[in-house]
């Protein structure tokens, strides 16, 4: 495990924001400033939690790295290439699974290889192999409706991994499932993050999946939304349920907590 | 055909599994009590005609019904003047224009989605034409057309044009955003959205405009041909058991037209919960 974190060490810069701003206009009636003054920065193959009150524009900023919406100000750049518009090499899960009902479940992971215009034979095959990364195999052809919560939103990771982005970004993707659900999706995520290889963005509003699932947590604050602290997390991987009582784990927690007790809004 | 008998089977297939509960008093299925409803209002048309000795040239009893049905159908199916000749003509009057009136509601549906600014440049026409009475336009179609196929095809077109663009539209607009967002994140085009997601989303509401339409087409045929058809010549002769015959053959038809629909519409919308598959029929 030393060396996964000396080679994450030595990964290079990704994504870099810089004086980001995002401004959306209220009809007439003034305006809403979503973020303020967002840096930060993202080294490859890095799993990077963003935590936050509901309202602090954690899933602005997560649409603004995908292309699905502009910024006021500032810069997003990847690999030093400004972001504008939505790009080929990057994945997004979203809070519901969105799998559309009249496809097969190995039709929804197949989307992106249709839209993409990708080899489907090819694609076909890989699809099988993420359905069994997220182990949903023997429900290919299974309509989604037939899945429960949890099931649905691994087939929709499948979905985001199949045209093999280099970045994955999650907006609180188990933020409708029960919370036994989701602690075993939280260990699903490390393994299929550990077996992928791609950088995630995780937005999240529960501190401890932030802490347990991330190589670094962003700390953001509400009106205006602004990046608070990063926090790297420097607990040995794979984690487990037994991480979760250790002490360094609980003084993670306790030290975002604390930021949002001094801001002065947390729900 | 086969599609009926498989929704059949499915409501045989329910009742039996009711029935696997023992002592339970097997309930009747919904369909033998319209057939006992059907045959009730019928004994009762018989029987009141019968008792209020009602002249037949005002209201026709049941068993003058059926023998002019049985008399009309005794023809050989070319004669001119036998029932089924006229109910062949008037079939394909009715799935031409179905079709043709269908075909163009959808395209035009499919056109004004995929367009910024077309629905709003053609709302105003839409709704004038919506609310003009078409039936009352059918006189100048026939002046137009002739008394020909032609423009009893263009009447049913005409009425059947309407609810499948407006529940078209209706269904394209009814996407959910973020289904769309979907798709935006994997840079699709504005076709892809169309192919992949809105044309699967609109399909219920379209499969309701399509069978609304069922029951306009047969309206518009019945339309068509009073200018100069079956029915005002037997109204003429007053033979009104022979029309009460021509009114039983075209719900007939109308029965069928939408079982058809029905039935493409089950295979369709397989992916629907049959709860809300039932909800768009009855929409």
């Amino acid at each position: 495990m030393t060396d996964v974190c000396q080679q994450r060490a030595r990964s290079r810069e990704f994504i870099r924001v810089n004086r980001l701003k995002k401004v959306f206009g209220l009809g007439g009636s003034g305006e809403l400033i979503a973020l303020k003054d967002i840096n930060c920065t993202i080294r490859e193959g890095d799993f990077v939690s963003i935590v936050g009150p509901s309202g602090c524009g954690k899933s602005t900023l997560l649409r603004i790295l995908a292309g699905l919406l502009s910024y006021s100000d500032g810069s997003v750049t990847m690999d030093d290439q400004a972001v504008r518009g939505t790009r080929r090499d990057v994945g997004v899960v979203f809070q519901n699974s969105i799998l559309l009902p009249w496809r097969t479940i190995l039709d929804n992971v197949m989307l992106p290889a249709e839209v993409l215009g990708l080899d489907i034979k090819a694609a076909r095959h890989r699809a099988h192999e993420l359905l069994a990364m997220v182990r949903l195999e023997g429900f290919e052809d299974r309509l989604p409706s037939e899945l429960s919560g949890g099931m649905q939103q691994r087939a929709s990771i499948a979905r985001a991994l199949l045209h093999d982005p280099r970045i994955l970004l999650m907006d609180e993707p188990f933020g409708a499932l029960d919370a036994m659900t989701r602690e075993q999706m939280n260990m699903e995520l490390q393994r299929i993050w550990t077996e992928s290889r791609k950088t995630v963005v995780l937005i999240t509003h529960s501190i401890p999946e932030a802490v347990f699932l991330g190589d670094v947590v962003f700390v953001m604050t509400a009106r205006p939304g602004t990046l608070e602290r990063v926090i790297p997390i420097e607990l040995p991987r794979p984690r487990t349920m037994m991480s979760m009582s250790t002490p360094e784990f609980g003084a993670k927690t306790q030290e975002i907590r604390t930021l949002f007790d001094h801001a002065g809004s947390f729900d | 055909m086969s599609e009926t008998t498989a929704v059949n089977a499915g409501v045989n297939a329910m009742s039996q599994g009711r029935e696997a509960r023992p002592k339970v008093r097997r309930p009747v299925s919904p369909k033998i009590w319209s057939l006992a409803l059907l045959i009730a209002c019928m004994a009762v048309w018989e029987g009141g005609v019968r008792f209020f000795k009602v002249p037949h040239w005002l209201l026709p009893s049941i068993s003058d019904i059926v023998l002019a049905l049985w008399n009309g159908l005794a023809t050989s199916p070319f004669a001119r003047d036998g029932f089924w000749y006229h109910s062949f003509v008037t079939m394909s009057e009715t799935v031409l224009g179905y079709l043709a009136g269908c075909g163009f509601g959808l395209a035009l549906g499919v056109a004004i989605s995929q367009t910024d600014n077309l629905e709003t440049v053609l709302r105003p026409f839409i709704v004038a034409f919506q609310s003009l009475p078409k039936v009352a336009v059918a006189p100048i179609i026939v002046l137009w057309l002739g008394f020909g196929l032609g423009s009893k095809v263009a009447i049913v077109a005409l009425l059947t044009f309407f609810p499948v663009l407006v529940t078209g539209l209706a269904g394209f607009q009814a996407v959910e955003p973020e289904r769309i967002e979907l798709l935006r994140s994997l840079s699709a085009t504005r076709w892809h959205i169309f192919t992949k997601v809105k044309f699967w989303t609109a399909l219920p509401f379209i499969f309701a405009g399509l069978e609304m339409a069922a029951a306009f087409a047969v309206v518009g045929a019945i339309v068509g041909e009073f200018v100069g058809a079956q029915i005002l010549q037997l109204d003429s002769a007053m033979d009104v058991g022979g029309s009460f015959a021509v009114f039983a053959i075209l719900s007939v038809m109308g029965i069928a037209l939408s079982a058809v629909i029905r039935a493409l519409q089950n295979r369709a919308l397989y992916w629907q919960p049959k709860q809300q598959n039932q909800r768009t029929i009855n929409l």
